[in-house]
């Protein structure tokens, strides 16, 4: 591994192996020292009066700390995961499985809309996409917890009439939220389709609508599947914001489980770990989906997007970290296939990459 | 509407808090994440995998437990204490909530923009026998910010949203969302009303922003 040569470096000689070396055993000290701090830190060692470090007895896992197996054993009683842990994942699931599927139905409907040729449906639905993306996905919650309220002060229906579960309030605050990102992410794939697919579908005579659903549709979807998996993976994330609105998913599990027993350092660090578990297994998905595109000789074609979504199918195709550079130079900026140079910077997620719109950039390098 | 607007000093109170909590949070982001990306590519695999192994973890970890475990982790069962006074203390600990899960992005978009350079730029410095460093430095570095200007203009905006979760997650801080919650649970003023105003808040924070980083990025993007 040390020896492997990257674009920034060469091969390392006998010199730069030396001071490779001491650089890693640089590094090796610094970590030591800082998991050192943190177990001190977690062992309650910076409360109240330090004992020298020299002494056993700092090291020894102190009762009132949080690596006391009183803490950990919690997890290790079935009950903790059949009564907490599992039916939180399971809501977890739930909204999130349901908010996806109405998201991506919602950005369908509204990828499509903002391209189409009649002004009276594309700036309504450019209006709403702008709308959605642009603002908190929690003020969005709260609302939306809060319609009841709104219906009274407006239609004078008395409250009590309908109530907004917390259940619902999430579904819908992430539904329009990634809905909106998915509809960039949608019209961006649709943008993508190379020309010629369109003219050949006029050549053959068939209508717009035949065109769009039967030969442009399809192929974006295949290209943007790696940028929808990308955006499930936040939308699944972003449900933890349920915690808020006390709709009892993961995360609120885990909270009620530290309450109870006064561990909310280990809590926290085992919810943790089973959310990178099932985020990591879905990123590995988007990343199989984008090789298996390439592998195919198709793009897969990256999205213009506020959040992290674009980012990660963008560069999750290098074996993490492991090389410095590949030695392809990819595709730039997850925008670059927004044909239009002009169009809406939006919230900023939309700024257009290339001004002559030439699709990716290292076609022209 | 009238309700509304005649608490406009609470509203620009609020969101003065959240511009606070997102410059602050986005200048040690910025930070963090150079920091962590020049440790991607370095030539010491130890630092390669110390920052993979940051980046892959937080990322995939949802805000609201990274604030949590600052909140109600280091802050209250630990007894970490940054400020005197609480609502400063929860302030400083929601940036560096902020701060430590927005570097992670901030540091893909700038590696992704490393990946923009061609390969003759790097040889090329090689070749002149700049070292790491130099190469890093003067010209990776350069090049790799001018093309993530756009998507770094994204990590913004979306810090700027998420600036909401920190009024909730175990802080409890002081700003716009949390001003709103609080209007629409006193009552005084119609919940719509509110609510509009607060997004043309945001909107208002977010638009231009967007806005102004795609221009700059299409100013500043290096001709190929």
């Amino acid at each position: 591994m040390s020896t492997q040569s990257s674009v920034l470096f060469d091969t390392p000689g006998p010199r730069a192996r030396a001071r490779n070396t001491v650089y890693t055993v640089i590094t090796l000290v610094l970590s030591v020292v800082g998991l050192a701090v943190l177990y001190l830190g977690f062992n309650d060692y910076f409360r109240g009066e330090r004992p020298s470090l020299l002494d056993p007895a700092t090291w020894a896992v102190n009762p009132s700390g949080e690596w006391t197996a009183a803490k950990w054993e919690p997890f290790l009683r079935p009950g903790t995961w059949t009564d907490y842990v599992l039916p939180g994942l399971q809501n977890t699931l739930t909204a999130a499985l349901t908010a996806s599927v109405l998201a991506i139905v919602f950005g369908l409907v509204f990828g499509v809309g903002r391209l189409s040729e009649h002004w009276w449906i594309r700036v309504p639905a450019g209006a709403v996409v702008e709308f959605f993306r642009g603002i908190p996905l929690l003020i969005l919650i709260f609302f939306t917890m809060a319609l009841p309220i709104v219906a009274y002060q407006l239609f004078d229906i008395p409250t009590g009439t309908f109530q907004v579960t917390a259940l619902a309030a999430v579904v819908t605050g992430l539904t329009l939220y990634n809905g909106s990102v998915l509809a960039e992410v949608f019209r961006a794939g649709i943008l993508a389709v190379p020309k010629g697919q369109s003219e050949a579908a006029q050549a053959i005579g068939m209508t717009r609508s035949q065109n769009m659903w039967l030969i442009l549709i399809p192929q974006a979807i295949t290209a943007m599947m790696p940028a929808i998996v990308a955006q499930l993976v936040v939308l699944l994330k972003d449900s933890a914001l349920g915690y808020i609105v006390a709709f009892p998913e993961m995360l609120r599990s885990f909270t009620l489980l530290a309450t109870r027993e006064g561990n909310v350092i280990p809590a926290a660090i085992i919810c943790a770990v089973i959310y990178i578990a099932i985020n990591l297994s879905l990123s590995r998905v988007a990343i199989w989906l984008e090789r298996r595109n390439s592998r195919r000789g198709r793009v897969s074609a990256k999205p213009a997007d506020a959040e992290d979504a674009p980012v990660k199918a963008d560069t999750a195709t290098g074996p993490a970290g492991a090389v410095a550079v590949e030695p392809t130079v990819q595709e730039p900026l997850p925008d670059t296939l927004r044909e239009d140079g002009s169009a809406e910077p939006g919230d900023g997620g939309t700024e257009p990459g290339d001004a002559d719109g030439n699709g990716p950039r290292d076609g022209r390098d | 509407m009238e309700a509304f607007l005649s608490n406009i000093d609470r509203v620009v109170d609020g969101f003065s808090w959240t511009v606070r909590l997102t410059l602050l949070s986005a200048l040690f982001s910025f930070v963090l994440g150079v920091l962590l990306t020049a440790m991607r590519v370095s030539p010491v695999p130890l630092l390669r995998g110390l920052a993979t192994a940051y980046v892959e973890g937080i990322r995939n970890t949802p805000l609201t437990l990274v604030l949590l475990f600052c909140g109600l982790g280091l802050n209250s069962a630990l007894g970490l204490s940054l400020s005197g006074t609480v609502a400063w203390d929860v302030f400083w600990w929601a940036v560096i909530g902020l701060s430590a899960y927005t570097a992670c992005f901030v540091s893909e978009s700038l590696r992704s923009g490393i990946n923009t350079i061609p390969l003759g730029q790097v040889e090329a410095a090689r070749s002149l026998g700049l070292t790491f460093t130099q190469n890093l430095r003067l010209i990776v570095i350069p090049q790799a910010l001018r093309a993530v200007v756009g998507p770094l203009g994204s990590v913004l905006i979306a810090l700027t949203k998420n600036t909401t979760v920190a009024s909730v997650a175990g802080l409890g801080v002081q700003e716009a969302s949390r001003e709103m919650k609080l209007m629409f649970d006193q009552g005084v003023a119609p919940v719509l009303p509110t609510f509009v105003g607060f997004a043309i808040g945001f909107l208002i924070l977010t638009l231009p922003t967007g806005y102004f980083f795609g221009w700059l990025s299409k100013r500043v993007a290096v001709v190929r």
